[in-house]
């Protein structure tokens, strides 16, 4: 064990995977001399060789597609986005593309390509260096989506994510990769003593479609994943309110079993994402909850999330669910 | 002010059109190249050599029936006559298919007429491991790569025995066996990922080069430009072609580009670019064999205009007598590929009109036979289909809980 960041556990999974399997390349811009802009890839290039970790040109989509291409050829390419606000020149190639083929082919063929992708705001990102497009990739039959929290999951989960043989999008919460984010921008906080950063060094895993029950408690279910979920264990203390607290982790396919039995034990429900509300996950999760928990809700599933409009650079700290946003929902459940 | 600019009094910018419609005589600009215009290249040449190969037209069959030219790949006769008979094989098998489309026994089609040379030129000119990913109008690479018609016509109709079990519309092919990659609707998406493949193969060591061709109307699109910018700077063993064929359904190739021709845009790319006739078997032959032999010396890409006519409809949905007059294809300076390769095999003494009929009467009988099998096994009018459970199949690797519910809901 060793007590890394995000990007530490991230790089200590890469530096497995292609100790492990020569067919585990990894490339995108910056990614290769520089080691990439958030530093995930230092020194992997000069480890395994710039056939294995280099630069690409700044074309998402041309990234995409020649991952895919790998992929095809029994390679098991892993592919960096530099920010997800740049997957979408992608979208055409993950949705059309790389979800559909082994279907289309009749399993003949497969593209097992794996999207690392910083998603999420807290860093004055603006626009297009902030938003957190999981729900996009939610709605596409063949993909898996992952979003990572902590470096003890960042680590498991992106080690099973190039492993599995269906494509994943994997997302980092990159306010969180030096340290968890309570939701207060003036306190700055490290991984450091954090028990989630005490990661194992070699060979570790941890299962997709597997949720993290970060907090146990009786009165209220709350999910959430990425940041949100540290922004919700603050939110929790804050709210008096004894709450189970899930870290889906896995969004596609979720952790049905740890969710339904969390929230037919509290009968209140909680969902917490950084994403605008329409068509966020957490819609779908609302949805699904309420078909399998309806005769156990005490009160409505409610959802606290990113606003229905751009993500602002400014006034980000109004447009992330905060500890007051989410405490206030929390208590709220508990009214008769 | 008196140097005040006038607004312009012509059209505020120019929409391209085709140059004939439905109501004009046809017109082609005649020909100049002949096949001893080009030379040779060395394999190692590099983008700047291929210049006039790029604007000019390669060509080995005169407009006579004779072979010449330093690209005259002097083919042992068996090739030519194996070459000519795919050809011929993939017409009557297309119009086949088309009268099945008719009756309804399946959904639509797309035919190959007047480009039956080019995958099956090129494919030949391959080695049987190198890597296959075609547009849709290149099915007939999958003939000389071996693949049964029955099989192929199981695929079209969509019944039991279709390996991509009724999911994707007809002639969207995959067969891996053959290294023939699966076929997507979203034209030009497999251009750059035919680069990666073919990186893969680099990567592995292989000796493996892959082809890929996407139209005129598609090298629009960003996927063209990414598949040309990845091989210019990886350089990966990869043939990339451009089919121009002159139209995208009813939209003229002058709309898919300002510039003078296709090839020419490679060159700034770095990437050694040729225009060939896509209607002369020899050429594309001669042509493809190269690029392979420059990919498998780690050349890297070989870019291609294969400069042919769409001679029928883009598919069984269109109608091109709507937008460009009936019999434009006759008029084609490059003449028809079947009747090319069959009039330079008669001129040098191994072929004949009788050998040419009776090779049309086997083929005839082979694609009745084949096409009495596939529909034996089911037919889009009357089933049976592939089990409905093949909806929930295969869209992972195992089926997650949330698609087996689902599965569970249809009952089926």
């Amino acid at each position: 064990m060793a007590e890394m960041n995000i990007i530490e556990a991230l790089k200590s999974s890469l530096d497995d995977l292609m100790k492990r399997d020569p067919n585990v390349l990894t490339f995108g811009e910056d990614v290769g001399y520089f080691g990439g802009v958030f530093r995930v890839t230092d020194g992997l290039q000069e480890k395994y060789g710039a056939h294995r970790v280099f630069d690409t040109p700044l074309a998402e989509g041309g990234i995409a597609s020649m991952a895919m291409g790998m992929g095809l050829n029994g390679l098991r390419p892993v592919a960096e986005i530099q920010f997800a606000d740049y997957i979408f020149p992608a979208y055409d190639q993950i949705v059309n593309e790389i979800a559909k083929v082994r279907h289309r082919s009749g399993g003949e063929f497969t593209a097992p390509v794996t999207f690392r992708t910083p998603a999420g705001g807290g860093i004055r990102g603006g626009h297009h260096h902030s938003q957190s497009p999981e729900s996009q990739f939610t709605h596409t039959p063949g993909l898996k989506v992952v979003y990572c929290s902590t470096p003890l999951n960042a680590k498991g989960l992106l080690t099973s994510s190039v492993e599995c043989n269906d494509p994943v999008i994997f997302f980092e919460p990159k306010r969180c990769y030096n340290g968890p984010f309570y939701g207060d921008p003036h306190k700055l906080s490290t991984w450091k003593g954090h028990p989630d950063a005490d990661v194992p060094e070699g060979e570790f895993r941890i299962p997709l479609e597997q949720a993290n029950m970060v907090m146990e408690g009786n009165d209220c279910t709350v999910i959430a994943w990425g940041t949100m979920v540290h922004i919700c264990q603050q939110a929790i203390k804050e709210s008096g309110v004894s709450c189970d607290l899930i870290d889906l982790q896995t969004l596609v396919p979720w952790d049905r079993d740890t969710v339904v039995s969390s929230v037919k034990k509290t009968g209140r429900c909680v969902i917490v994402h950084e994403a605008p509300k329409t068509s966020g996950f957490g819609a779908e999760m609302s949805a699904s909850i309420q078909e399998r928990c309806f005769y156990h809700l005490e009160s409505p599933i409610t959802r606290v999330t990113g606003w229905d409009t751009p993500f602002p650079h400014t006034t980000e700290w109004d447009y992330i669910p905060s500890t007051e946003r989410i405490s206030k929902a929390i208590r709220a459940t508990q009214e008769d | 002010m008196t140097d005040e600019v006038p607004l312009a009094t012509a059209e505020p910018f120019r929409v391209p059109t085709a140059p004939c419609r439905p109501e004009d005589e046809s017109s082609f600009p005649a020909w100049e190249w002949m096949p001893e215009d080009l030379p040779l290249l060395p394999i190692d040449c590099s983008s700047e050599d291929t210049k006039e190969h790029a604007y000019g037209l390669l060509r080995v069959i005169d407009d006579d029936g004779k072979a010449g030219g330093e690209w005259n790949p002097k083919l042992d006769p068996e090739i030519l006559k194996t070459g000519l008979e795919y050809m011929l094989r993939l017409r009557i098998f297309d119009e086949r298919m088309m009268k099945l489309q008719r009756t309804g026994k399946l959904s639509f089609y797309m035919r190959s007429f007047g480009e039956e040379a080019i995958a099956i030129a090129q494919t030949m000119a391959l080695e049987q491991h190198d890597w296959v990913f075609p547009s849709y109008r290149q099915p007939g690479a999958q003939f000389v790569r071996g693949r049964d018609m029955v099989s192929m016509m199981n695929h079209c109709i969509g019944n039991e025995m279709d390996n991509v079990k009724g999911r994707q519309m007809p002639v969207h092919y995959t067969w891996k066996e053959g290294h023939f990659i699966s076929i997507s609707s979203p034209v030009g998406t497999q251009f750059n990922q035919a680069v990666g493949v073919a990186m893969a193969s680099a990567y592995k060591g292989d000796d493996q080069v892959t082809i890929t061709w996407l139209g005129d109307g598609t090298s629009a699109q960003g996927d063209y430009h990414y598949g040309l910018n990845f091989a210019s700077v990886y350089k990966p063993p990869v043939i990339l072609c451009i089919v121009n064929n002159q139209f995208a359904i009813s939209t003229h190739a002058n709309l898919a580009t300002g510039g003078p021709n296709f090839a020419s845009r490679g060159l700034p790319y770095g990437i050694p670019s040729i225009r060939v006739d896509g209607n002369d078997f020899l050429a594309l032959y001669s042509i493809t064999k190269w690029a392979r032999d420059r990919a498998s010396a780690g050349h890297g890409a070989t870019h291609l205009e294969v400069y042919t006519y769409r001679a029928g409809a883009h598919s069984s949905s269109d109608d091109p007598s709507r937008y460009r007059p009936k019999d434009d294809h006759l008029h084609w300076p490059g003449g028809d590929p079947i009747e090319r390769l069959k009039n330079h095999m008669i001129s040098i003494g191994i072929w004949s009109e009788e050998k040419h009929g009776e090779l049309i009467e086997k083929i005839d009988s082979e694609v009745v036979a084949s096409y009495k099998e596939a529909t034996s096994y089911g037919d889009l009018a009357n089933g049976p289909y592939p089990p409905a459970s093949t909806i929930f199949t295969e869209v992972y690797e195992t089926v997650p809980w949330h698609v087996q519910e689902q599965r569970e809901e249809l009952g089926k």
